[in-house]
């Protein structure tokens, strides 16, 4: 084998794995053997969490939306339903994801831009008027203000009839995540933690089938972790917030039913697929080896992925159609449960209707039109997924052994080390691209000469901003004030007791209490988380 | 001994994605710049009094939100109100191409969308910030 003409270069993954050009069985017994695999739908789930999988049932699609006001937002949403979406993804203006009022001076010229935009629980009412709760499943984008936002959903649930106990649904509600990138955190760290807790569990107590945390990989990734460090980081968070929860006396099973997963894909086909198969058998392992859990609903790792943004490019940007239907592909091939593509205009706006489109079509296609749904874990068994994957979760269990030794996730986070670790590695993936020793096609190969760059911007709309401001006046001026500043009392003396703070809540945005009031009263009690600046 | 550019990178707004401004802080630096960074969710005032403080020869704002038109005609307001003169100011981000013009009106000197490389950045300042 070692005759000069099969000589190639040395190839390695981002994650670090080396990749061999040809592998056979001996690999996969070297690398630890096909003794975990297991069948689908069984402990530890390399192949995936149900038995039958797409066969049974497809991937739920679920593109990520929300615009302008409620009433907007609303109007999307069942043109979403209509064109056969069958979850819904939501997304929040700034100010709402800050906890701020859209009156606030800071909110200027962000109302309703990358999201709706919610004050109170009539903006809540009205984007969801008419759509069955059960029927479409619901899942907010909201991690600082989550408590406020999910308080607010609940209420709105309860209002409409619904049974808590059986409301189902989930929210993103990820602060360690904020904190290393995407940067919509309110308050310090601990505080951030027990407001988690207090949500884990609120829900493990009274919305039993809602999934209160989604942890991210996600923005990690995006903000610059390699696929390895992507699962190592997310499933420490995850392990965070259970060990935080479990020392209220929660049951681990119940806990764990409550976490879902949102993960990246962009990058290499085979390393991602390998990242999931690998992470879902380490989280089923991890929790039953080290928790004692022992409910499948728990030990199986339920995920959103299909979308990575950071692999969109904004030159030359119909080439984003292409590399979504690639990043679709491989959420499939991966297992995943629901799926939400970055439309090809997502590097720079929200998506037009039309790209939103193109994004669901997309997904349809696969599901119905090249057999993707046709028989489970397709890539299983090969002597190269099976080694990769074998490597992979060896890989993903040094990062998080490192970062237990560096005393854990939270700390990490606290002092900013994970971010400036994150951060460096951003810079050279970066560097490495501008160099062109990384390939991105229009970006530093393959390049065009561009004409002026006519994105389709989504417009600022200070009609609609001004809407937003009279309706919140407007609520403001028409409730039974007095029963709103108790309200918010009742909600500071929880926050200073370290009873659970749900409760409080749902019943003062019930009485119409904004989110920004409630905010502005756990800023009071809590402070303002303050960035440790590191490079 | 000649003073090293100085450079003040700030984040204006509610926008919390901040790989962009923390690369440019990096290749600043790297190009032997001194560089301030600001953090999460500035005011422009703030923004304007943390420029002078600091003395700094470059103000870059990184604006991915789309909010670039309505955060710079607050700050350009501050920088006026402030006597703020000879700084280099810079906005990067997601900026489309027909918003540049507007910006120059309002006092920006160079704007850097998402995908510029470091070193078209650092040679514009170095041929503008003279020592």
């Amino acid at each position: 084998m070692s005759d000069k003409k099969n000589e190639v270069p040395p190839l390695f993954w981002d994650s670090g794995l080396e990749i061999k050009p040809v592998y056979t069985a001996e690999d996969v017994e070297n690398s630890g053997g096909l003794e975990s695999v297991g069948d689908p739908g069984n402990y530890p789930y390399t192949r995936g969490i149900h038995p039958m999988m797409y066969r049974k049932r497809p991937w739920t699609m679920r593109q990520y939306s929300g615009f302008g006001t409620a009433a907007e937002t609303h109007e999307r949403f069942l043109w979403l339903i209509e064109n056969g979406q069958t979850g819904l993804n939501v997304a929040f203006d700034l100010p709402t994801q800050c906890g701020l009022d859209s009156d606030d001076e800071m909110a200027a010229g962000e109302i309703g831009r990358v999201g709706m935009a919610v004050d109170s629980l009539a903006d809540m009412e009205e984007a969801f008027a008419g759509i069955d709760l059960n029927k479409i499943t619901v899942s907010l984008t909201i991690n600082g203000s989550a408590v406020a936002i999910m308080a607010m959903y609940f209420a709105m649930a309860r209002k409409r009839g619904y049974d808590l106990a059986e409301l189902r649904g989930n929210s993103q509600n990820d602060i360690l995540k904020e904190f290393i990138g995407r940067g919509t955190w309110i308050f310090p760290v601990e505080p951030s933690m027990r407001l988690v807790g207090d949500t884990m569990e609120f829900c493990a107590r009274n919305v039993p089938h809602y999934s209160p945390v989604s942890v991210c990989g996600y923005h990690i990734r995006e903000s610059g972790a390699n696929p390895a460090q992507e699962m190592a980081y997310a499933l420490s968070i995850a392990r965070a917030y259970i060990d935080h929860a479990l020392a209220r006396g929660l049951q681990i099973d119940a806990l764990a039913a409550g976490i879902t997963f949102n993960f990246d894909i962009h990058g290499n086909l085979w390393e991602q697929v390998a990242k999931f198969r690998a992470g879902r058998r380490l989280w089923a392992k991890i929790l039953r080896e080290q928790y004692g859990a022992s409910n499948p609903r728990g030990l199986r790792l339920r995920m959103i992925a299909g979308g990575g943004g950071g692999g969109l490019t904004i030159q030359q940007p119909e080439n984003n159609i292409a590399r979504g239907a690639y990043y679709a592909l491989i959420s499939a091939l991966s297992g995943t449960q629901t799926m939400a593509l970055c439309s090809y205009d997502e590097a720079y706006t929200i998506p037009s209707e039309h790209a939103a489109k193109l994004s669901l079509r997309t997904m349809q296609i696969l599901m119905h039109e090249i057999g993707l749904c046709d028989t489970v874990d397709p890539l299983g068994g090969s002597w190269f997924m099976e080694t990769a994957t074998n490597q992979m979760e060896t890989r993903i269990v040094e990062l998080m052994h490192e970062l237990e030794e560096q005393g854990g996730i939270v700390q990490a986070v606290a002092t900013g080390r994970v971010q400036a670790a994150v951060n460096a590695q951003a810079y050279e993936q970066e560097r490495k691209i501008q160099s062109g020793q990384i390939k991105k096609v229009g970006v530093n190969c393959f390049v065009e000469e561009e004409k002026q760059r006519e994105v389709e911007f989504h417009p600022y709309r200070e009609d609609e901003a001004a809407k937003q401001i009279e309706r919140l006046r407007k609520i403001r001026s028409e409730r039974d004030g007095v029963k709103v500043d108790k309200l918010l009392l009742v909600v500071r003396a929880a926050a200073e007791s370290g009873q659970n703070i749900m409760p409080a809540i749902m019943d003062a945005v019930e009485s119409y209490a904004t989110v920004g009031e409630v905010c502005a009263v756990l800023k009071d009690v809590f402070g303002t988380y303050r960035e440790p600046i590191r490079f | 001994m000649i003073k090293p550019i100085r450079a003040l990178i700030a984040k204006p707004g509610l926008d919390g994605h901040d790989v962009g401004a923390k690369l440019v802080c990096r290749a600043l630096m790297n190009a032997g710049m001194e560089v301030v960074y600001t953090g999460l969710r500035q005011s422009p005032p703030a923004i304007a009094k943390a420029a002078l403080e600091e003395d700094v020869d470059v103000l870059g704002l990184s604006i991915l939100s789309g909010a670039h038109l309505p955060l710079c005609r607050r700050l350009a307001e501050e920088i006026k109100l402030r006597g703020i003169d000879r700084v280099l100011w810079l906005v990067g981000g997601n900026i489309p191409d027909r918003d540049n013009a507007a910006l120059a009106e309002l006092g920006v000197d160079g704007v850097f969308p998402t995908g510029t490389q470091f070193d078209e950045m650092v040679t514009f300042i170095r041929e503008r910030v003279k020592r």
